[in-house]
């Protein structure tokens, strides 16, 4: 997993409250069996005029001017400034994937669901949460400013605007440390080996019905 | 000491260890797989050179692309059909048992589940699937995880967790006639918000959930995430164990009477203390449909489409609007004047035998009406459409105009053929009226199994029971 310490990037505002994981990578794309490709489908159905399939050469597909995402001004961001229950809905990866694919590497929400904002942290895409008010404030300076740019600190846990208001953010310890590192859970998982071997060898003991199996 | 809830209880027996944050690695008795979720998962164990802790604790099926008509001309989509295969070359690699799609027991992962008493009571069971919180009406600890997690289940048969808050939803008095588990849960949702449950696990509890079947039971808590929350609970009770005995991965002889005794224990004891607390009268309930594009945009079927100007809150009244907007929808439409297009019964939601009886009660002798271009009927699994096929069930549903269709997870989310065209509204049983959920530019409205047989029937919402 790639390494989330600190940036200064561009933001681009979405401005809808309980945005989906269906909206944000629709189900077509889903059939891909690939972790990569799913940015040009980014909020497909908002980002494009005509109907998405997969692999179609998305050069030739009419863009929407209205959404916020093909706006020239955004185009390049980094950072997605987002409404409450943002990634409400399935427990597709390919969310987190998609948004990644298309260059968004942090975002900030007054809330979150729980099983995208739970899927963020296992990619590298850093999910923080502010309170509506400050959400709104950088709603407004982000419309008001082109080229608005904001720094995520995650060592630090603060957002900080370009006129140097800061935002401290809560975030959870292991999780955050696991970010800064870019650590591979599997691989911490196997450390403790031994106690979940011990812990098998008790279960069978207690609850013997639990170890049957399926077969195969 | 406070007493622990029933979501404390199955914690607690699940943690193999717990770091001094709270993080804790909770063991994993049960992994359900399907084909959309775990390829990269199964392709990140090979590329680190892992293998599965214990691949008899997996079990899959292919059930969100595959074709529900003319199976045995194959998948045509050829992205679909790679997706399937992958499936089971995955599974065939990992010794990991798969009920393909010829296989009688294939169906919906959160239906065959409970239909083979792979999930049982006093489980931790996962899926790379929102909806897996449909077992918990097992009285097990069920939820959804992302891709990452699977291979992480895969690879440790653990996942890292922290545990959620509690929560519990009453739900006491007798809900009516016509009334069933589906209006339930859409009245909760309406009431605490698709981010309601968000943060926690809830337990429902109350005369008129121990009153619902397991079945109905499996409804409520399948759509708990659509209350924000992973996992829904219900308390283990002689409904709960009557449906799990003899079922093909039970426990038998010894191990069933030991196994009993041990779910006496699945219930939150009378002192426990929840974190949130919300109440609903059974009385109260009428059957729902939902107007917007969200679950909990939803009214009882007398009620009206709402007006967004009456929202107080911006950001509400934008969000309504919006929706309103792409459901072709006017403020003030009562519900019953809204025709269908189209009516999907099935999903983990509502494809079981009782909702498929719910249904045909009301379709026996009536047509579907002539407005309506397609009311298809999608079994949960293949055990259910043999079940229903020994009831004459798939007559009736032929003979008043229905297709009759194979199991999967079809136009729920519209990932196969099955889906609406865009401004086609349908009447469904499934969990989500998302923007595009059913097809680009479709309409989903969300009903019980009888409401969306009524509305066939009438070609328009309707009160199922003026049809009784």
């Amino acid at each position: 997993m790639e390494k989330f310490t600190r940036m200064t990037e561009l933001v681009v505002p979405l401005d809808r409250s309980n945005v989906d994981t269906d909206a944000i990578i629709p189900k077509q794309y889903l059939k891909s069996i690939k972790r990569t490709g799913f940015g040009p489908n980014l909020f497909d159905d908002w980002r494009y005029l005509d109907p998405g399939e997969p692999g179609q050469d998305h050069s030739k597909r009419r863009l929407n001017p209205d959404f916020i995402l093909n706006q020239e001004r955004y185009r390049h961001a980094k950072i997605l400034l987002a409404r409450q229950n943002f990634g409400c809905g399935s427990s597709r990866e390919h969310a987190p994937w998609a948004l990644l694919d298309f260059g968004i590497q942090a975002m900030i929400a007054p809330s979150f669901a729980d099983i995208f904002y739970n899927n963020c942290f296992k990619n590298g895409l850093l999910p923080v949460i502010l309170s509506a008010d400050k959400v709104n404030q950088l709603f407004f300076e982000c419309g008001a400013t082109t080229g608005y740019r904001l720094t995520v600190d995650l060592e630090a846990q603060t957002v900080t605007t370009p006129e140097g208001q800061m935002f401290p953010f809560e975030i959870d310890p292991a999780r955050k440390h696991r970010l800064l590192n870019g650590l591979d859970d599997i691989a911490m998982t196997l450390d403790h080996t031994d106690a979940i071997c011990a812990y098998e060898a008790r279960q069978r003991q207690q609850a013997p019905w639990l170890f049957s199996g399926f077969g195969s | 000491m406070a007493g622990k809830t029933l979501h404390d209880k199955l914690w607690d027996d699940h943690v193999v260890h717990q770091d001094d944050d709270g993080t804790c690695l909770l063991y994993i008795d049960c992994h359900l797989v399907h084909e959309v979720t775990s390829p990269q998962a199964f392709e990140g164990l090979r590329l680190a050179g892992r293998t599965p802790w214990r691949a008899d604790a997996n079990l899959a099926v292919p059930d969100h692309n595959i074709p529900t008509t003319n199976r045995e001309a194959g998948i045509t989509d050829p992205v679909s059909k790679l997706q399937v295969e992958t499936l089971g070359r995955n599974t065939g690699d990992f010794g990991i048992l798969q009920f393909d799609v010829d296989d009688p027991r294939q169906g919906i992962v959160h239906v065959i589940g409970p239909e083979q008493g792979a999930t049982l009571p006093g489980m931790t069971v996962v899926c790379g699937d929102s909806h897996t919180s449909t077992h918990g009406a097992l009285a097990a600890l069920a939820f959804g995880i992302g891709t990452s997690e699977v291979e992480h289940v895969l690879a440790t048969q653990c996942l890292l967790q922290k545990k959620s808050r509690n929560m519990r939803v009453w739900v006491n008095g007798e809900l009516t006639a016509g009334v069933t588990a589906k209006d339930v849960i859409l009245a909760i949702i309406g009431t605490i918000g698709t981010a309601g449950g968000t943060g926690y696990a809830i337990e429902y509890a109350g005369s008129a959930i121990s009153d619902l079947s397991v079945e109905g039971r499996m409804t409520i808590c399948n759509m708990t995430i659509e209350a924000g929350a992973r996992a829904g609970l219900i308390a283990c009770d002689d409904k709960t164990v009557d449906f799990v005995a003899g079922r093909p991965y039970a426990p038998k002889g010894e191990n069933w009477e030991r196994a009993r005794l041990a779910w006496q224990t699945l219930h939150s004891d009378h002192d426990a203390v929840f974190d949130r607390e919300v109440s609903l009268r059974a009385e109260d309930i009428d059957p729902q449909v939902t107007w917007g594009t969200s679950p909990e945009m939803v009214v009882p079927i007398s009620g009206n489409v709402p007006d967004p100007s009456q929202q107080t809150d911006p950001d509400r009244r934008e969000w309504h609007g919006r929706a309103l907007a792409y459901m072709g929808l006017e403020p003030g439409t009562p519900m019953r004047d809204v025709a269908i297009d189209k009516v999907f019964i099935g999903s983990c939601t509502n494809g079981r035998i009782e909702d498929l009886r719910d249904a045909a009660r009301v379709v026996q002798g009536r047509r579907v009406a002539s407005n309506v271009v397609l009311a298809m009927v999608v079994p949960g699994s293949g055990l259910v459409k043999q079940q229903a096929e020994r009831e004459g069930l798939h007559r009736i549903f032929q003979e008043a105009g229905f297709e009759w269709r194979e199991p999967g997870c079809s136009m729920c989310l519209a990932m196969n053929a099955d889906r609406l065209q865009p401004g086609e509204r349908c009447a469904s049983t499934s969990n989500r009226n998302f923007e595009g959920r059913q097809g680009r530019g479709g309409r989903t409205h969300l009903v019980s199994p009888g409401m969306a047989a009524a509305a066939a029937v009438a070609g328009h919402f309707i009160d199922v029971r003026d049809l009784h």
